[in-house]
């Protein structure tokens, strides 16, 4: 699947455009991880990318066809997308969370049928949260909420998974078992596009990585072309050293001294 | 290290199944879904039978039976037959009708809505009806004209609150602050018209439809609305699956592939003029459209495919009972909407305390 977000512009009415003249092209299976400090429009960017939001210049194609004019059924076939938290309403087990993903696949007035929910089920046990599937989602807690969004996005069998800001509410831990997630994800031949905060997991990831500034794509290659201490120390405002430790490469903010 | 990590999830597993037992089990489904189906026929039965003029729960099956096979009872008096069929029928069956209609209405405005205050008047339904009531009761229309007006102008209030919320930021939020607006505007116009009504002749008129009331509902405006009634009924139910998915969030539903926007306004618009057609025929009745669904979604979860047979199970009951305790309980009739207030606000205070009301 190919993505190509051509020159768009995008403003909420009435107030200055968050985005302005971006472009980037992204093709699976691969992983973008999209970088930017607060307030630059990388959850904005998402929204256009999904067709949310209409921009009002440019054009944003998926498969070469512009993203507002797919039937949302088709598109879902194409595209999961995953906000950044969800506030659960009703206590909906979590094995029927999972198996609305597969409305993408079902007919309109159907209901879901056996094959369904063994979809369901089959991705709860590929990310190991199956012990979950009659536990209300209201009663989980917020990472493992993420994972069963996440077994949701998978059920729907999409080839691209887009999240914004996955790890923004994840602990530490967590935090690294994601990247891993993502990781595993990719080697199954699925697309990850991603929002943030953390250019290490960008580093982790090895995938192409774009900067965000100001409404648009700074810079954009590979995690470790991309990410080095100028641009770092350029888009957080701080001093930013890019180490290596053994195989890997971190980012440390602040001076070494 | 391994076993003892596989031992705990063991556990944790069992802990799970366990712990969702009670609620899911075959045996408490098999049961809640028997008493759901059989409840409603016998308080719909035991209604005929109870009110001033005493009939035995026997003749009353005997007269229905009479009516359908075109075979009178002749041990059964006329006068009997006549207030079973004529009169009471009516007027249960319409108890039973606004009683499901308001509690599957409400059941889906919460779940759409993510909002346990939610209620079938949250888009400004019931001022519209009340509004286009008054309007004919004014105008001196006649009682066809009063139902007809009611569903139109309930109609038009939706249909208002929908363009108003097309020009912000087109979600579930705009929607409801929206329906406030219009509900506030057709409450104020209301007022307008209680003002300038006769004192004497309209204004009690008015007072008495705005609080709701089964008594006078005959066979004629039952079958004007019912094939509309069944219809939406129909509607709502075809999209239950959908609106389990439209209740996880605007963003989330998108995302599953449902257009969001279409679907949402085929089910609210559809639960709005089930609700419209429910008061056109009783007035404006509160709290069922609350109450009910609250204690549907206790006893079969949120689930729509459960939830909406569970609410109009639970709806036919609830006002079955209460329209019994407003035909009997004093000399002079009490009017509905009073007495589903007064029972319905204590019963949600309860859920909340004992924090039932859980999402």
């Amino acid at each position: 699947m190919k993505l190509e977000v051509n020159d768009i512009t995008f403003g909420y009415t009435g107030e200055r455009n968050v985005l302005e003249n971006l472009s980037l092209t992204y093709e699976t299976p691969d992983v973008m991880c999209i970088l930017g400090s607060n307030g630059q429009g990388k959850s904005t960017l998402l929204q256009c990318i999904i067709g949310a939001f209409h921009v009002q210049k440019g054009s944003i194609l998926v498969d070469g066809k512009p993203v507002t004019s797919y039937h949302p059924r088709d598109f879902a076939r194409k595209i999961a997308y995953i906000p950044q938290s969800h506030t659960p309403s009703f206590a909906y087990p979590v094995i029927d969370i999972v198996t609305m993903g597969r409305t993408a696949r079902m007919g309109y007035f159907a209901n879901p049928s056996h094959e369904d929910r063994v979809a369901a089920m089959e991705q709860l046990e590929y990310l190991g949260i199956d012990r979950l599937a009659n536990q209300p989602y209201t009663q989980i807690s917020g990472g493992e909420r993420q994972l069963v969004m996440i077994a949701s996005a998978l059920a729907q069998a999409p080839e691209l998974l887009i999240l914004d800001e996955p790890t923004a509410h994840l602990d530490f831990g967590n935090a690294y078992k994601f990247v891993q997630l993502v990781n595993r994800l990719r080697d199954r031949g699925m697309g990850v596009l991603m929002t943030t905060h953390f250019p290490d997991h960008a580093l982790e990831l090895h995938g192409r990585t774009a900067i965000m500034s100001k409404g648009h794509v700074a810079s954009m290659g590979e995690a470790s072309e991309v990410i080095t201490n100028e641009s770092m120390s350029k888009l957080y405002g701080i001093e930013v050293h890019v180490e290596h430790i053994a195989s890997r490469t971190t980012c440390i903010p602040g001076p070494l001294d | 290290m391994a076993d003892t990590d596989e031992d705990v999830r063991m556990v944790t597993a069992e802990g799970a199944e366990v712990a969702s037992k009670p609620k899911h089990s075959g045996f408490w489904n098999t049961s809640v879904g028997l008493v759901l189906i059989i409840l409603p026929i016998v308080l719909f039965l035991f209604s005929l039978a109870i009110g001033a003029y005493h009939v035995t729960p026997s003749q009353v099956i005997r007269v229905l039976l009479g009516h359908i096979t075109g075979n009178m009872p002749s041990d059964v008096s006329s006068l009997s037959a006549s207030i079973i069929w004529d009169v009471r029928l009516p007027r249960v069956i319409s108890a039973a009708l606004v009683g499901a209609g308001l509690s599957v209405a409400g059941a889906v405005f919460q779940g759409i809505f993510k909002n346990p205050l939610a209620s079938p008047y949250t888009l400004g339904v019931s001022n519209g009806a009340g509004f286009g009531a008054a309007l004919a009761i004014v105008l001196s229309l006649g009682a066809a004209f009063v139902q007809l007006f009611a569903v139109a102008f309930g109609l038009l209030a939706v249909a208002l609150t929908f363009l108003i919320a097309s020009r912000g930021r087109r979600n579930t939020v705009t929607l409801v602050l929206a329906g406030m607006l219009i509900g506030a505007l057709f409450s104020s116009l209301v007022s307008l018209l209680k003002f300038t009504a006769d004192p004497t002749e309209k204004l009690p008129q008015i007072v008495y439809w705005l609080m709701g009331s089964l008594s006078g509902v005959g066979f004629d405006s039952l079958l004007k609305i019912v094939p509309f009634y069944v219809l939406c009924l129909i509607v709502v139910f075809l999209y239950r699956w959908r609106t389990n998915v439209l209740a996880l969030g605007d963003q989330e539903a998108r995302s599953f592939g449902i257009n969001v926007r279409r679907d949402r306004a085929v089910v609210v618009g559809a639960s709005s003029m089930l609700t419209a057609l429910s008061v056109s025929l009783a007035g404006i009745i509160g709290w069922v459209g609350i109450v009910v669904p609250h204690l549907a979604r206790m006893l079969v979860g949120p689930d729509f495919r459960r939830l909406i047979p569970a609410s109009v199970s639970l709806g036919i009951c609830y006002l079955l009972v209460i329209d019994d305790i407003c035909r009997t309980l004093a000399a002079v009739e009490i009017p509905i909407g009073v007495i589903t207030g007064i029972i319905g606000v204590p019963m949600f205070l309860y859920f909340i305390y004992k924090k039932k009301v859980n999402w």
